[in-house]
């Protein structure tokens, strides 16, 4: 019925519309339209994870099955796999490289962010679109033409770049060092440049657009938790991306230029290299400075998706909405002083170590406020477990047990047992990677109907759901007792240590489950490309959700709304509010229009709320007058 | 109570507390200023290790910090004639403010040229590569500024700045007086920890 009434009402504002007429490129390529660039993200990024997860699975062959004949990869790697059937050492260091960078920032940053940055923001704010179209359509291109740079390096001679993600030198500052630190490790560096330019384009469109363009009554305490993430996010990558800009331009002097800003008294093969009065420790303060504020980039958009669809589908308001806002407030400054947590063992002296320790352990605050607010969110709930739910609660699974690992990593006397082992992947796969990607599929099971118009098929959601919660479970759980054996992160092979043997079962299992989780994702590759043609026709409102984006229509084209841009008269979590005649309140709803339910301080606020919309259709009548 | 729901109230045009484009570049002004940030601490950090080379700045500095800030000045003063819609002003101010931010740059194209004469290479210890880095990642901005502001030129001549439209002047004056600004950091900076 509203939607009948919603559709005629609009027609009398058809004039506010403008005419589009879009060919195929200006609508599916060079587009400036926020909804199709976050599909063009989502795409890549669905793209992005097949080849990353593809590239770990090659790399967990090696690690699991040390003695297996690789022969019939040939066909793919060619000659990184000998004569022997082996894989080639070096090619194995870019692979565990190339993961990490893809996944990092290809996937859980532009997949993630892009996406649902993009796609949310206007939509929940009540924006007819981003504050400017072109620069976030200059932010996809310059990711897209990052990505092809990086892909066109999976396939030169040398092979991509080896050093590991986070590319120290003097390793990738020194094309003879190895095959990886050639013309890999400068293509890496140029996608990485491109990359940081498409995000911080993005960034400053998101920040500009939740600043300037809320709709009327969307004030910051009634934004939902979403938007808040999305805006904390863009302000961490506007403040840190730009730090790894200057640090990667001063590898680009060393490396090709011939400076020493990293390197000094090397000698390779006997020889002194000229470089002198450099220091690498100075790039991982650089890098650092990025590089742990990033985690919070790729955690921040997937926590605020969850506190979205916990609330919607446990029918409850978010239990602390302030208090998540401070504790991500909270996040979000942390995030930026405690990145010398990751280099406790570079030397650095033992009382500042003390200093970024208890930093470090300050974090484990905010997020356990935030997980206890999603558990009193699901409490006594009426709980409908959509697979968008049981990803969120996968989520917040994976942040428990992954962010408990945290507090062991932080400490930096143990760090000292724990640093660059396999306790450490267990912990940041768990904490970042998994619960992110949780987010991520969370993201894309609840706002797939307003994406396409159509449902994704919920019966192959939950398989997709268990086979994944379980599997990255049986993947990461694991790892964390051979890290405390000592297993060191990156290393081709044990079967040299005496002590190895005793887990070789244990990676094997590893290897066993990672190929399992894998294969699995293809049921979501399946479900999500099959429903977009195929699925269930959406309704409006599917999840009977309060937020702004399910008053568009189904398939909202241009501007969003077809007429006016919806007021916004209240917070986005009135769900099961006592007195209600349904159990959810759109954000639209007026106060004045929900008496039987409203709080005694509410209930005041409906006077002034009259008296605003009088005001308004006074204003509405001259307007109308004039035309 | 269903009617009251879609009772969509007009938006008369939503009070945007700033243009969106001035947003955007005050932004944009963020990430160039966490960029030398990182850059300066990178040199504090790096220096506080020893090795370091000392040597004398170029005192073409000065002069150039004097080009810069009286660019600055002029841009400003054409600013003012935009508001007061005097144009012959306004173009005048202009084109004294971009033929300063390009003396600025020969100016700091010869403080290289002091630099090699004083046996400071690019390449060598990090003391004089990041002066180099300084100024030229800093240079690179102003190239930058200066296109803008020659956009910006040839809009006034075309009618399009004055006191009802002054957006693009605005912006173009932030940024100029931002790189400024910036250089003025940069240069006490250098002044101080060399």
């Amino acid at each position: 019925m509203a939607t009948a009434s919603v559709a005629t009402h609009d027609a009398a504002y058809d004039h506010h519309d403008h005419e589009h007429h879009d060919n195929f490129v200006t609508k599916y390529i060079f587009s400036t339209d926020h909804k199709m660039i976050a599909k063009q993200y989502l795409v890549s990024g669905i793209f992005w994870a097949v080849i990353g997860g593809f590239l770990s699975i090659l790399f967990r062959l090696q690690l699991g099955f040390p003695d297996l004949n690789l022969e019939f990869l040939r066909p793919l790697l060619g000659g990184w796999i000998d004569e022997a059937g082996k894989l080639d050492p070096t090619f194995y260091l870019a692979l565990v490289t190339m993961h990490g960078t893809i996944m990092v920032f290809f996937v859980l940053t532009a997949g993630l962010s892009g996406t649902f940055s993009n796609f949310l923001i206007p939509l929940q704010i009540g924006a007819r679109d981003m504050a400017s179209g072109f620069m976030n359509m200059l932010s996809y291109w310059m990711f897209f033409v990052s990505g092809v740079i990086m892909f066109i390096s999976l396939f030169i001679k040398t092979g991509p770049a080896g050093g590991g993600w986070v590319v120290y030198p003097p390793l990738s500052a020194l094309e003879q060092a190895i095959p990886g630190s050639g013309l890999g490790m400068t293509l890496w560096l140029v996608a990485m440049t491109f990359f940081i330019a498409s995000s911080l384009l993005g960034g400053i469109n998101y920040i500009t657009t939740v600043i300037n363009l809320r709709t009327k009554g969307m004030s910051f305490s009634r934004l939902p938790l979403t938007i808040w993430a999305f805006f904390l996010t863009a302000v961490i990558g506007l403040l840190s991306f730009p730090v790894l800009f200057s640090a990667a331009l001063l590898l680009v002097f060393d490396r090709s230029f011939g400076t020493s800003f990293y390197l000094s008294d090397i000698y390779i093969g006997g020889e002194a290299l000229p470089n002198t009065g450099g220091s690498p420790v100075l790039y991982q303060h650089l890098f650092w400075f990025l590089g742990h504020p990033e985690v919070y980039i790729v955690l921040l958009p997937a926590l605020g998706i969850t506190s979205e669809v916990i609330a919607t589908n446990s029918r409850k308001p978010i239990f602390g909405y302030k208090a998540m806002i401070i504790s991500m407030l909270g996040i979000t400054i942390l995030s930026f002083i405690v990145w010398a947590h990751h280099m406790f063992v570079s030397g650095m002296n033992p009382f500042l170590g003390s200093i970024f320790m208890f930093l470090t352990l300050i974090i484990a605050v905010p997020s356990a406020v935030k997980v206890f607010n999603y558990l009193t969110t699901l409490w006594r709930g009426n709980l409908i477990f959509t697979p968008a739910m049981l990803f969120s609660i996968g989520l917040v699974s994976f942040f428990i047990s992954g962010g408990l690992t945290g507090i062991f990593l932080g400490n930096s006397a143990i760090d000292i047992q724990l640093h660059d082992t396999y306790f450490v992947v267990a912990h940041f796969h768990l904490v970042m990677g998994s619960a992110s990607f949780f987010g991520m599929l969370a993201g894309v099971y609840h706002w797939f109907p307003k994406m396409f118009g159509r449902m994704m098929d919920a019966r192959l959601g939950y398989v997709h759901f268990w086979l994944t919660f379980v599997g990255v479970y049986m993947v990461f759980f694991p790892m964390h007792y051979i890290g405390i054996a000592g297993f060191p992160r990156r290393y081709y092979s044990w079967t040299n240590f005496e002590f190895s043997n005793m887990y070789t079962d244990l990676n094997m299992f590893v290897s066993a489950a990672a190929i399992i989780t894998f294969a699995s994702q293809f049921i979501f590759v399946f479900n999500f490309f099959y429903s977009m043609y195929r699925g269930r026709k959406a309704t409006q409102n599917p999840w009977r959700s309060n937020t702004l984006e399910w008053t568009t229509p189904v398939n909202p084209g241009h501007g969003n709304w077809p007429g006016e841009i919806p007021t916004v008269y209240r917070w986005p979590y009135d769900y099961s509010k006592p007195g209600a005649a349904e159990d959810f309140i759109p954000q639209t709803v007026p106060l004045s229009a929900t008496p039987e339910s409203n709080l005694p301080h509410e209930q005041e606020q409906v006077k002034l709320e009259m008296e605003i919309m009088k005001e308004e259709s006074e204003v509405l009548a001259a307007n109308g007058s004039n035309h | 109570m269903m009617e009251k729901e879609l009772q969509y109230v007009d938006m008369v045009e939503q009070p945007i507390a700033m243009h969106p484009k001035k947003f955007a570049l005050w932004l944009f002004m963020v990430t160039v200023v966490m960029i030398f940030a990182a850059l300066t601490s990178a040199y504090i950090v790096r220096q506080a290790e020893g090795n370091w080379l000392d040597y004398e700045l170029p005192e073409i500095f000065w002069v150039t910090s004097g080009i810069v800030v009286l660019s600055s000045a002029c841009l400003q003063w054409a600013y003012y004639s935009a508001k007061r819609d005097n144009l012959a002003q306004l173009r005048i101010g202009m084109v004294a403010a971009v033929v300063l931010g390009i003396a600025f740059l020969v100016g700091q194209w010869y403080s290289w040229v002091a630099l090699v004469d004083r046996e400071v290479f690019f390449v060598g210890n990090p003391a004089g590569s990041f002066l180099y880095v300084f100024t030229g990642l800093h240079a690179a901005h102003l190239i930058s500024g200066v296109i803008f502001l020659i956009i910006v030129l040839i809009s006034t001549f075309r009618y399009k700045v004055h006191s009802q439209s002054m957006t693009t002047m605005e912006m173009a004056t932030t940024y100029w007086h931002f790189l400024g600004g910036l250089w003025i950091y940069l240069f006490m900076f250098l002044l101080l920890n060399h």
